[in-house]
């Protein structure tokens, strides 16, 4: 019964869809109030309709309805659960359900706070929103319906994929979708930008808090993805560059740019077209990343079915969404004014040159994904690997970060360079020392270590600076000073500092990580990276839906005596091997233990000492935070702003 | 979903978890294991199609580790030992791409697109630039002394326009 | 000359567009062979029936034949071997090598099933497999006069693959010099 309701939800909400696309449009082309008002309730009404078909899906695989074709496919009740509950969108069907979810919730808010906006501009947001969900509604119904019946129903389902029952699957998923469809608001702000013509002070003000309320997300997500391959893939890998990573990395660049090129359209009026096209190609690469990889065109061998007929209707939505998007700024974008002027050597020109690395780095991903498919149409076969990125992406990269402690640094509108340089000496000086301490204590061979570890000093100097800067200048009234740093700035601190932590932990593993592998049996002993370990068991466990074969190690080393525990995982209904490894985590390194095959010689051990690594999550969670510390601070000025009266946003129609 | 689909990827040729290299498979010469180690690296199991030879479980990339060792053990240098390889699979197996006709933009487009956006921004802002060296007027070096001094929205130079 | 600049990522995005469309047609799983044209590396297996004299590199030629890899262990094999018995029956000249399985399986597969091939040899370590660039099995390789690979066909050959691709291919070949 939940199904059919479910169904139903799905058919109306496609409906209501339409007439808030068309109703906003249309009542915004008008200039009618009423027509416009009713786009507003659809809105509300369609987002209230998915959000019942996606319990009406969740209901079934909670409580085991295998009379559901994908509850039969994906769910078992030996499953706990919480990893029922995921299974929700563990499917192809049920995470384009989440996808149309967030989309409609973002609407129906767009719909229920933008009461700030021009009526006629929050009309258009939402009439783009429409059509983006009625497209996405009419590929889940016809091709991709999650709510198809199985008649006999089975007794019992097949087991999700024992490696997704993990709280990664729980967490990871919402997160990078909340990031994706985030960016859908910047996209139909842009839209109604250029069907208008016309950029206001409203709209920069709302582009950069609904960006950041996608990068957010988008960052946790793409960490957490980061950290769940770590530990629970078994070698202890972090990044692969595979294209279904690249297609969350490629979003995270543009929108990472637009953040910081909408921040200069909301304090400064520039950069207007720049920003919008920014936000089109954002939203574009979350479409390509969320649906090429599920279309066959790329050699991701992946989970999801590829039906050809998914991967047409993906490719005609990105064609028209992307193309009519990119189409109207080719037609209205020129005659979009930008306003404020400003020299080369000032906030604007250093966010400048931060939008052409993250763009040039956003390339480099985006050729090194697709290049295999170029090649195919000419005849080749080639891969692009790690290899490739450690030569081209890196040396974009590292200049990035080197020179992004000055852009918190510099004045708006001009600077000069000597000051400028002054600013930023305290840092220099850290880095310098870091970088020569380094040298002096691990050799001359480990320079490129000891750079990226004065990299990470310099910026998490740098970020320091930036709050200090500010406290200094106000020192006078210090306590006050540190009370009224807007938030805004803290959150840039933070964020800033959270790259530099990142780039610690990246510097740390691809230095000094080790390896070693070698047959072991109960009682036997060996020295790896100044640690001792000693296997104390090997057993046979019984867990809720597997079985395992344990090994168990004492380890002792500069932490002090601990026990490691390794799991070979065997699920009888899915007949599936998993590996759980053994990981002790310290701020310094991680050792990670894994258990292999076993045989008359004892059981294959492998080894890895992962220097500083897990500080490489710790930097993207910091990341995340610094964002939300900036949203906060917005929220608070939009309330303030209404207030203040000349700084009244909303022209007068 | 991304990452589901990489474990899935992964785990859909294999036969058990991923577990790189065995104890039987190293060489003696710890040099030279270092070696061959750093090469498998850069290899792509032509089954799995999402690893390299090092990180697979695949009965054909435990074949290639030891091949690759052979090799080594030989006196093969990297590239000949690559080569070798890549003579029975391709240049597929590569990980690092080979610099060729098709790879050009792969190469050398990001270093290109570094050179041509700095030009357009550099052009750009030198004809903007000359307008703002024009004297400020009273109002702007009020309005500068107050950026000077804090981090607030300065909405009222954002300019609006409307289609010519 | 400005417009125009505003428009470029409209015409980027349609290049993009067009070649994703061909790429849908297109599977990228499927590796091309190294060894077209070129011929077979030299080799000389064991025979996997008991008694009888294997497989060499010098056993090719002379007529087109197809060489097919396969294994006991193989689940796509037992597809694909109803096939090969019929392509036999019609005369169509098959060697076979049995790939990383021991001969004692590999001969109780063609005891059970039925026994296609001309001459057998087996690879147990794997090796000839991997100087043919075969990456699993069943792998079929087109022959010709002079002992080179014309084709490479990867997993089973089904009835459209022989009809289309195969057959005309080996007509062809026996018309050669």
């Amino acid at each position: 019964m939940a199904a059919e309701v479910g169904q139903f939800a799905l058919i109306l909400a496609l409906l209501l869809a339409t007439v808030q696309a068309g109703a906003t449009l249309w009542g915004a082309h008008r200039r009618e109030s009423v027509l416009m008002a009713l786009g507003r309730s659809a809105a509300a009404l369609q987002a209230g309709f998915v959000i019942l078909a996606f319990a009406c899906l969740a209901y079934g695989y909670v409580v085991c309805d295998f009379s559901l074709a994908l509850v039969a496919e994906h769910s078992h009740t030996a499953q706990p659960l919480p990893y029922r509950f995921a299974a929700t969108w563990g499917s192809h069907e049920g995470s384009m359900l989440l996808w149309v979810l967030i989309l409609a919730v973002y609407g129906g808010g767009v719909a229920l706070f933008g009461r700030t906006l021009r009526e006629t501009l929050q009309a258009r947001v939402l009439g783009v929103q429409g059509l983006i969900g009625v497209a996405f509604l009419a590929f889940i119904l016809f091709t991709s319906n999650p709510f198809l019946r199985l008649d006999p129903a089975p007794i019992e389902g097949t087991e999700l994929n024992p490696l997704l029952q993990d709280p990664g699957l729980v967490s990871h998923p919402p997160m990078l979708y909340l990031g994706y469809v985030g960016f859908s608001v910047a996209f139909s702000f842009a839209m109604a930008a250029l069907i208008e013509g016309r950029v206001d002070a409203a709209w920069a003000r709302w582009v950069r808090p609904w960006v950041l309320a996608a990068w957010i997300p988008l960052t946790i997500g793409i960490t957490l993805g980061s950290l769940w391959a770590y530990y629970e893939l078994g070698w202890g890998g972090w990044w692969f560059w595979d294209p279904v990573e690249n297609a969350s990395l490629m979003p995270w660049l543009l929108g990472t740019a637009l953040l910081h090129s909408a921040l200069v359209l909301e304090r400064r009026g520039a950069l207007v077209s720049w920003t919008i096209l920014l936000a089109i190609l954002t939203f574009s690469l979350s479409l390509v990343g969320t649906f090429l990889v599920r279309s066959g065109v790329l050699t991701s061998v992946h989970a999801f079915a590829v039906d050809p007929r998914r991967g047409v209707f993906i490719l005609a939505i990105i064609g028209v969404t992307t193309g009519a998007a990119l189409g109207l700024y080719g037609w209205r974008a020129p005659s979009i004014r930008s306003g404020a002027l400003f020299q080369p050597l000032s906030r604007e020109g250093g966010v400048i040159l931060n939008n052409l690395f993250l763009c040039v780095l956003c390339a480099t991903v985006f050729l090194g994904t697709f290049t295999p498919l170029f090649a195919e149409l000419t005849g080749d076969k080639i891969s692009v690997g790690p290899p490739y990125y450690s030569w081209v992406f890196a040396p974009f990269a590292v200049p990035l970060l080197a020179l992004l402690v000055f852009g918190p640094m510099l004045n708006w509108k001009r600077d000069e360079l000597a000051k400028t340089v002054a600013r930023v000496r305290v840092p220099a000086g850290i880095a310098a020392l870091v970088f020569l301490l380094v040298a002096v204590f691990a050799g001359l061979g480990h320079a490129v270590a000891a750079a990226g570890l004065a990299l990470a000093a310099w910026l998490l100097a740098g970020s320091a600076a930036i709050l200090v800067r500010r406290w200094w200048s106000g020192r006078a009234y210090l306590g006050r000073s540190i009370l009224t740093t807007p938030r805004a700035l803290v959150g840039l601190a933070i964020a800033h500092a959270g790259l530099g932590l990142l780039t610690l932990g990246i510097t740390g593993v691809t230095s000094w990580h080790q390896d070693k592998v070698l047959n072991m049996r109960p009682g036997a002993t060996t020295t790896f990276a100044g640690r001792t370990l000693t296997m104390t068991a090997l057993e046979d466990v019984q867990g809720p839906n597997w079985q395992a074969r344990q090994a168990r190690f004492s380890v002792r080393g500069p932490g002090g005596t601990y026990e490691l525990v390794s799991q070979r995982r065997f699920y009888p209904s899915a007949q599936q091997q998993t590996t759980e490894a053994g990981i002790h985590v310290t701020p310094l390194g991680n050792l990670y233990l894994s258990e292999g095959d076993e045989s008359a010689e004892g059981v294959v051990i492998r080894l890895w000492s992962h220097p500083l690594v897990v500080w490489i999550w710790i930097g993207g969670f910091t990341m995340a935070l610094g964002g939300a510390v900036s949203l906060s601070d917005r929220r608070l000025r939009v309330g303030a702003l209404v207030k203040a009266p000349q700084l009244q946003p909303v022209a007068a129609e | 979903m991304k990452r589901l689909l990489l474990m899935a990827a992964a785990f859909a040729a294999l036969a058990g978890p991923a577990a790189a290299v065995n104890p039987d498979e190293q060489l003696r010469d710890p040099r030279l294991e270092a070696r061959a180690h750093e090469l498998s690296r850069t290899l792509r199991c032509v089954v799995c199609q999402n690893q390299s030879i090092d990180d697979s479980d695949a009965a054909l990339a435990h074949d290639l580790r030891v091949i690759l060792r052979e090799r080594i053990a030989a006196g093969d240098t990297d590239r000949q030992a690559v080569d070798y390889i890549v003579a029975r699979y391709g240049s597929f197996v590569e990980l690092k791409p080979p610099v060729q006709g098709d790879t050009l933009i792969l190469w050398f487009g990001p270093l290109a697109l570094t050179l041509l956006g700095g030009a357009g921004i550099a052009l750009h802002l030198r004809r903007r630039a000359r307008l703002a060296a024009e004297p400020f007027t009273a109002d702007e070096e009020a309005e500068l002394a107050h950026l000077l001094n804090s981090d607030a929205p300065k909405t009222g130079t954002l300019k609006s326009g409307g289609p010519a | 000359m400005k417009r125009f600049l505003f428009l470029v990522p409209a015409l980027l995005f349609a290049g993009l567009l067009v070649a994703f469309g061909i790429g849908l047609t297109m599977d990228p799983t499927i590796l091309p062979s190294m060894l077209i044209g070129k011929p077979v590396p030299a080799f000389n297996l064991a025979p996997v029936r008991p008694g009888d004299q294997g497989l060499a590199r010098a056993d090719l030629g002379g007529e087109p034949v197809l060489l097919n890899y396969y294994a006991s262990w193989c689940v796509a094999c037992r597809a694909e071997h109803p096939m090969l018995m019929r392509l036999r029956s019609e005369g169509v000249p098959i060697h076979g090598v049995d790939w990383k399985d021991a001969p004692a399986d590999g001969d109780k597969w063609l005891q059970d099933r039925g026994d296609p091939y001309i001459r057998v040899g087996n690879d147990q370590s794997g090796r000839t497999g991997i100087d043919m660039g075969v990456s699993g099995v069943p792998e079929t390789f087109v022959i010709d006069k002079q002992g080179r690979v014309r084709y490479r066909h990867v997993g089973a050959i089904t009835q459209d693959d022989w009809a289309n691709k195969i057959a005309p291919l080996m007509q062809r070949l026996k018309a050669e010099s």
